[in-house]
């Protein structure tokens, strides 16, 4: 009988269900078809090598974003947290040159600075998100205003930039190969990989959905909510940290319009890759898609001569609510 | 009382989900001035019902007749209109508005182009005094007990006029004195020529309050008939199909076995004082008082859920209870009263929910999902769950939700469970497998305390009663000491002698 009532309801949201797990890949796919008929050049392997190396730091900022958004928090503060990292990063390396020289010791310390300040300003995030009992949205636009001004700051207004000789030997860290694979897309690999196992197959992971679903059921199956919840923010700075380590060797420089607004696209890829903006459910590899569709629409835009480039946001901005529509489609079919 | 005309009515509704039909053919008719009761197991269609001749969803064949035309619902809007309300089992409030601000919430008063919130508030008072709930009408709906969110319903309903008022399981979640005063405000409309159709699995209530029954039974129509005409227990047969004498099973003799929990001078602030008690092995303990008695708070505040002082010894030996996982690991589970609200994930598959408490259990590393699949297979064999695997568990019928629950909690094989509100709002034939659950508990030396607003549920499981009043341990009744009179006059606060409590199943 019981079963009677309850297999409509499966029955129904079925079709629906797998037009939104496949929605992001159904997307991609258009997009390399459109791209690849508007130019011959798409395809190949420089510009594909290009264009996923480009995204790589976005990506891994926005597999952070993936954790926090799937446990129902936010964080508005990554792209001025990458600038302050990339900043203070590059002041440190620049600092530590007349006593240790230009070599891969200086680089190494910046790069752990850079994943410290990352782990120390989520934690923050999420101390005062979890102990303070503050809104996630309200935290992380102060802590997005904070740090824009403190990158703002320490440049003086200006441009930061790091020791040239620094900047050769730390180079490869974007622009080099291991076995012909640029390094940015190993590193984003790595993360996503692991990143994908964490949230769908272990005991973190599934408390993070399970406290983005109901904080209440959380808390009544013994799962130490503030403690999951803080370690997601954690987890955001220290991908914010990761991401802005490719980042630095890639421009060398930070100043204060460094990453303006990659909150939003992070959170932008997230939403594309079918995570639920309210919680509950997320997945690394659709945000992985999103991050790559957003990049190529730029890609394409500028491989072609009909549509002006500066439309690109635009594009951007369409494919965000076809992907909510997508989304609640799913959720009125509960 | 005679009824009046014919003012809602379905023709051979019938109601398919994709190939899976849910309603066959029923023909229902509901006249001015009667009360209707519409019972049935969970999953026999009641709701959907309900929700048909309420416009929320159309039938697939067959047809609604308002005032005797045939007319098409095209939603709730359109039903309201005419005015027939529906009141859902979750209510429809806005949680952070006001009550006035919900009373009115799409009829609000103006003068002028504003709001004149000094009416409405007037009007919302003077309503809700009548329905004897005393709230402020400026108190967000937020604050307000399930009970009181019941009664702003309802005066949200008489705002509308309603000629038609249907409500879904209005008192699964009432007392029985708080229910009185649902029948008083159900016998007041009926007067006045309202047509009233509810659902209760409390089949007494039915047969006190209803004038007409309908059951409804595999989503087919089974039988209409005065209420005076059928007995609770020929009630009870056509919902089910079978007889089902033995609700309870036996209750076992326990042994002098030794006490696993000893709870002295615990205290919740603001909700429990200076409770003491103890629970031995193979115990039934049952936990009777009105709502807001203490009763949940006092366990919530045993388990680390709530803060609290006092001593807890389990296994005589003293134990710190700080949070849940340190109840756990002591062996203590508790089960929500609100297994929506608290108790599991919607959203969720029964897999990720079955194993959400016990998740250590299957995380080495890695979550063994081979595993937790072969739990799941042993939990539906073991607690008879019925419904898809793969299918959300905010799908499950109440009664399917509860079996999980119950999984869900003994899958961490605690030596002390409490049960709170074990059948709240599930239909009779789950309820005695539910009380089988228990009985078998107790049966294999596991010690059970449940809470429970149902009379008849304390009386038939418990071993040894215990009641709460105003926060307070009140009384203790023991074996044959253990009756229906006795728990409502210690719930009743004892001096409370004039026990106009009418029996509930």
């Amino acid at each position: 009988m019981s079963n009677v009532a309850t297999a409509p309801a499966g029955n129904r949201q079925r079709p629906r269900f797998r037009l939104s797990v496949l929605g992001p890949l159904i997307a991609l796919v258009l997009l390399i078809i459109l791209g690849a008929s508007l130019n011959g050049n798409f395809l190949s392997v420089g510009n594909v090598a290009n264009v996923v190396a480009r995204s790589a730091t976005m990506g891994i900022i926005a597999i952070g974003a993936t954790f926090v958004i799937t446990a129902g928090g936010l964080d508005l503060s990554v792209g001025s947290m990458a600038a302050f990292i990339a900043g203070v990063m590059i002041i440190v390396m620049n600092a530590l040159v007349p006593s240790l020289g230009t070599g891969w010791g200086v680089v190494i310390i910046g790069m752990l600075v850079g994943l410290a300040i990352g782990a120390i300003a989520g934690g923050i995030n999420g101390a005062l998100i979890t102990a303070g009992r503050i809104e996630p949205f309200i935290v992380t636009l102060g802590a997005l205003g904070v740090y824009r001004a403190l990158i703002t700051f320490l440049a003086n207004g200006g441009t930061l930039n790091l020791n040239f000789q620094v900047a050769d030997t730390y180079g490869p860290v974007y622009g080099g190969n291991v076995f012909g694979v640029p390094v940015p897309i190993i590193v984003f690999a790595v993360v996503a990989i692991i990143a994908e196992i964490v949230l769908r197959r272990t005991r973190f992971g599934r408390h993070v959905a399970a406290i983005g679903s109901s904080e209440q059921v959380a808390r009544y199956s013994a799962i130490k909510v503030d403690r999951v919840r803080l370690a997601t923010y954690v987890l955001q700075g220290l991908l914010v940290g990761v991401g802005t380590l490719l980042y630095v060797p890639r421009f060398g420089s930070a100043n204060s319009s460094t990453a303006v607004s990659w909150e939003l696209e992070a959170i932008a890829a997230v939403i594309i890759g079918g995570t639920m903006l309210k919680g509950g459910f997320g997945r690394v590899w659709g945000t992985v898609v999103g991050v790559i569709i957003l990049e190529l629409i730029g890609n394409i835009l500028n491989l072609q001569s009909l549509i002006s480039p500066y439309l690109n946001q635009a594009f951007q901005g369409v494919i965000i609510v076809i992907a909510v529509l997508l989304q609640r489609s799913r959720r009125t079919a509960n | 009382m005679e009824a009046g005309a014919v003012l809602l009515a379905g023709e051979g509704i019938s109601k398919s989900f994709g190939p899976v039909q849910v309603l066959f053919g029923v023909d229902f008719a509901l006249r001015a001035g009667e009360v209707h009761a519409l019972i049935g197991e969970n999953g026999a269609g009641k709701s959907t019902l309900m929700k048909i001749l309420t416009g929320y969803e159309q039938p697939s064949a067959g047809r609604v007749l308002v005032d005797g035309e045939a007319s098409v619902l095209p939603g709730s809007a359109e039903a309201e209109h005419r005015g027939i309300v529906l009141i859902h089992q979750e209510f429809n409030l806005a949680e952070q508005l006001s009550v006035a601000a919900n009373i009115f919430l799409g009829r609000e008063l103006r003068r002028g182009l504003l709001l004149d919130v000094r009416a409405m508030h007037a009007r919302a008072a003077q309503l809700l005094a009548e329905l004897e709930t005393h709230i402020d009408p400026g108190r967000p709906v937020s604050e307000l007990s399930v009970p009181e969110k019941q009664m702003v319903e309802i005066a949200k309903a008489l705002v509308r006029e309603a000629r038609v008022l249907v409500m879904d399981e209005p008192t699964a979640v009432l007392t029985a004195r708080e229910s009185e005063v649902l029948f008083r405000q159900i016998a007041r409309l009926k007067a006045g020529g309202v047509a009233i159709l509810y659902t209760s699995h409390k089949l007494e209530e039915v047969k006190a309050i209803a004038d007409v029954v309908t059951v409804l039974r595999d989503g087919r129509h089974v039988i209409t008939a005065p209420t005076a005409t059928l007995s609770v227990d020929q009630m009870a047969t056509h919902m089910v199909g079978r007889d089902l004498s033995d609700l309870f099973p036996p209750k076992t003799i326990v042994a002098k076995s030794e006490t696993v929990l000893e709870v002295a001078h615990l205290s919740v602030p603001g909700r429990v004082t200076d409770a003491s008690f103890t629970l031995k092995r193979g115990e039934v303990l049952g936990f009777a008082g009105l709502v807001g008695s203490g009763r949940t708070e006092l366990m919530e505040g045993l388990v680390g859920l709530r803060p609290a002082q006092g001593v807890v010894k389990v296994k005589g030996s003293p134990a710190r209870i700080k949070s849940l996982e340190d109840a756990s690991r002591l062996g203590l589970a508790y089960l929500t009263e609100d297994r929506k609200g608290h108790g599991l994930l919607l959203n969720m598959s029964m897999r990720q929910n079955l194993t959400l408490l016990g998740l250590d259990r299957f995380a080495h590393g890695l979550i063994d999902e081979k595993a937790e699949e072969r739990a799941l297979d042993g939990a539906i064999r073991d607690f008879d769950i019925r419904g898809s695997r793969t299918v959300r568990v905010g799908n499950l019928s109440g009664g399917n939700q509860q079996k999980l629950l119950l999984a869900k909690t003994m899958l961490v094989e605690p030596e002390i469970v409490i049960i709170d509100e074990p059948t709240r709002g599930i239909d009779i034939g789950t309820k005695q497998q539910i009380y089988g659950f228990i009985d078998r508990l107790a049966r294999a030396g596991k010690s059970v305390i449940v809470i429970s607003s149902e009379m008849a549920e304390v009386i038939g499981l418990s071993h040894r009663v215990i009641v709460m009043h105003a926060g307070r341990i009140v009384g203790e009744l023991e074996g044959e000491a253990i009756g229906e009179e006795q728990i409502v006059r210690h719930a009743m606060g004892i001096e409370g002698m004039g026990i106009e409590g009418k029996k509930t199943a």
